[in-house]
């Protein structure tokens, strides 16, 4: 039991190696390198650092949004940026779930549709779905309700946490989150984020946190510039 | 899965998506109905005379004389002399005639004047004899046998009494209430302007157009007065052999006791084509032009969506949904409208015609039927969505890129 824990525990969610990633509509060579940066299963991390450093191109790397030009990352010890973008796709649906910003969440389906949705991208069984999302939802302080409503009805901290609950329908191993809390008031805010961190601890889920809100590291164990992990690009031929 | 977002994603934008659904539901009611009469109309016609070799009139156009002595259609211009036709049936090519005297009317339907030959020779759609639903031919005087039409419209049995109005309008003044009709058979439904006709011998047309006085007389003693009409509006004869068809053409045209003209049904049927033809292909082309055109509007619709969308896309990007299944989304969405539409518009013009078709028959001698599902409008069905498909190609091609470049944060 113990050694298994340990076993989970010294597994690498993430484990990005020499990566080199040009943004393909500049016209200058620019773009970012990570040389190393690693991750283990269950770990939460802050990862902050002001607008245009690259956290977002990260994040879509991560995701398989974006591919990158050089070197390669492993997800759940996998490769996974070399993946047909088909089963790249495959992948992020079953094992990696997603909360941005803001329009989480298609404004003209069901909050059940929205996490049906993402039940049915991830390939599992519709039938469970209903009741599964409704204890989510009720974790997340949430009525269950609103399921029935309109996504678009719901306040934008109701939407941000219908959108945990979509992230987590499919039991990812890892969970990317982009500056969650921007549009919320501070205390919207301090409430998503103390649910955020008990349902990931609860699933022992693998949190990559990204924002600039220096705020928001309290709730964090472990903090990443991410400048630190960059290395500046020199020469650059393609 | 897919169909039900596509469906909701439709229903989110109400607006231009109802505003589309009737442009595009009046394009194709247009093109579908277009077709449908087309198809119907050309049947219709054809089934309407068969086995009649030549139709003998008073000179005018070919076309006149087959649409007033076939469709009932238009007024003869002159008549031919009752001599003419003994002349006819004596003829050794003939092997029979059928007279007919038209110019009288019952509650809008007309009244033909014809002998006992109709019954016997006259031959419609593939060479099927006229047939009684109920009763028998006209034996006495004052009896007559009704189509189909005239029966169910008017409510008509057997042994029931009409009263024969002259001129062919609806309502006329001088109606000939002395002497009233006794129905003696009702025939079976044809499909044609039979259907719409009240036949009576040739005789009776004389007998109610006779002075009152005369009349008096004529009910008193039946053999009194002579009722050998004067004239004739046409004569339809069948030969003997068909080789004899051109001679006897020929022979009647250069008639010189009287001012004949032969027409062979089927030529002047072919010309009728001819003529409908040009008018029928010009329809096609506007009812195809305006598809197009309300096509082009659904795909401006979901081009402009595309905008709105950019969102939604990267959400179901970010749910694994890869750009193919964005793509398969937008033509979905396509489609349904598509075949909402479709059902819409055949439910609308069967609505139509079956509405419409006791007018268009007694107005125009069309008979439509209300079955819009032939194997040619259901290859019209599929032109239509093949088209809708790559009409809608555009936009979703548009939604494939958009999912391919949309990053994870949407900042809208």
């Amino acid at each position: 039991m113990i050694s298994s824990a340990l076993k989970i525990k010294e597994s690498l969610a993430i484990d990005v190696k020499g990566v080199y990633h040009r943004y393909s509509k500049t016209k200058y060579a620019v773009g970012i390198f990570i040389p190393r940066w690693t991750l283990k299963r269950g770990e939460r991390v802050f990862l902050h650092g002001a607008s245009g450093s690259g956290k977002t191109t990260l994040l879509n790397l991560l995701a398989g949004v974006l591919s990158p030009t050089q070197g390669g990352i492993q997800l759940l010890e996998q490769e996974f940026s070399s993946l047909y973008s088909r089963r790249k796709d495959k992948f992020r649906a079953q094992h990696i779930g997603v909360v941005f910003q803001q329009f989480n969440l298609i404004s003209y389906l069901s909050v059940l549709k929205n996490i049906q949705l993402a039940a049915y991208f991830g390939g599992n069984a519709k039938s469970k779905v209903e009741q599964k999302a409704s204890e989510m939802l009720r974790k997340l302080k949430l009525d269950p309700d609103v399921l029935q409503r309109p996504a678009g009805s719901l306040s934008v901290g109701q939407q941000q946490r219908v959108a945990i609950a979509r992230a987590l329908i499919n039991a990812p191993e890892i969970l990317l989150v982009d500056e969650p809390t921007s549009a919320l008031d501070a205390a919207a805010r301090d409430a998503f984020m103390e649910i955020l961190i008990e349902i990931c601890q609860l699933t022992t889920t693998t949190l990559v946190f990204v924002s600039h809100d220096m705020y928001l590291r309290r709730f964090f164990d472990a903090s990443v510039e991410i400048s630190s992990l960059l290395k500046p690009v020199e020469t650059v031929e393609c | 899965m897919l169909v039900s977002v596509a469906w909701s994603s439709l229903r989110s934008r109400r607006k231009s998506v109802i505003l589309t659904f009737f442009s595009l539901l009046i394009s194709i009611s247009v093109l579908l109905s277009v077709e449908h009469i087309r198809q119907n109309a050309k049947e219709s016609f054809n089934r309407t005379i068969s086995a009649v070799d030549i139709i003998v009139g008073a000179p005018s156009g070919q076309l006149n004389l087959l649409l007033y002595s076939v469709f009932r259609m238009g007024n003869p211009t002159n008549n031919i002399a009752y001599e003419s036709f003994e002349t006819l049936s004596k003829n050794q090519h003939v092997a029979w005639t059928i007279p007919i005297l038209l110019g009288d009317s019952h509650r809008g339907s007309r009244v033909m004047g014809t002998n006992e030959n109709y019954f016997a020779h006259f031959k419609y759609a593939n060479k099927q004899a006229l047939e009684f639903a109920a009763g028998v031919p006209f034996s006495k005087l004052f009896q007559a046998v009704i189509g189909a039409d005239v029966a169910k419209q008017l409510k008509y049995q057997v042994g029931d009494e009409i009263v024969i109005a002259h001129g062919i309008g609806n309502v006329s003044f001088a109606k000939h209430d002395n002497t009233p009709f006794v129905i003696s058979g009702i025939l079976k439904a044809t499909g044609t302007p039979v259907d719409k006709t009240i036949h009576v011998s040739l005789n009776a047309i004389e007998a109610i157009h006779l002075s009152p006085s005369q009349q008096k007389k004529l009910l008193s003693d039946p053999t009194s007065v002579n009722l050998t009409p004067e004239s004739m509006t046409a004569v339809m004869l069948g030969l003997k052999s068909l080789m004899a068809t051109f001679k006897l053409q020929r022979e009647i045209n250069n008639y010189q006791k009287d001012q004949l003209m032969a027409i062979l049904p089927g030529v002047a049927m072919t010309e009728l084509w001819q003529m409908m033809a040009t008018v029928e292909n010009l329809l096609l082309v506007i009812s195809i032009l305006v598809l197009i055109s309300s096509l082009f509007g659904l795909s401006t619709m979901l081009l402009a969506s595309m905008q709105q969308r950019k969102n939604e896309i990267a959400v179901l990007r970010v749910l694994g949904a890869s750009p193919s299944v964005i793509f398969a989304l937008v033509l979905i969405e396509a489609l349904l409208l598509i075949v909402l539409v479709i059902v819409a518009a055949i439910g609308l013009i069967s609505l139509t015609l079956t509405l419409s078709s006791d007018w268009l028959a007694s107005e125009y001698g069309l008979f439509l039927s209300g079955n819009l599902l032939s194997i040619d409008s259901l290859k019209v069905v599929a032109v239509i969505v093949v088209t809708s498909i790559i009409t809608s190609l555009l936009p979703a091609i548009e939604a494939y890129k958009n999912a391919l470049n949309v990053g994870l944060s949407s900042r809208c």
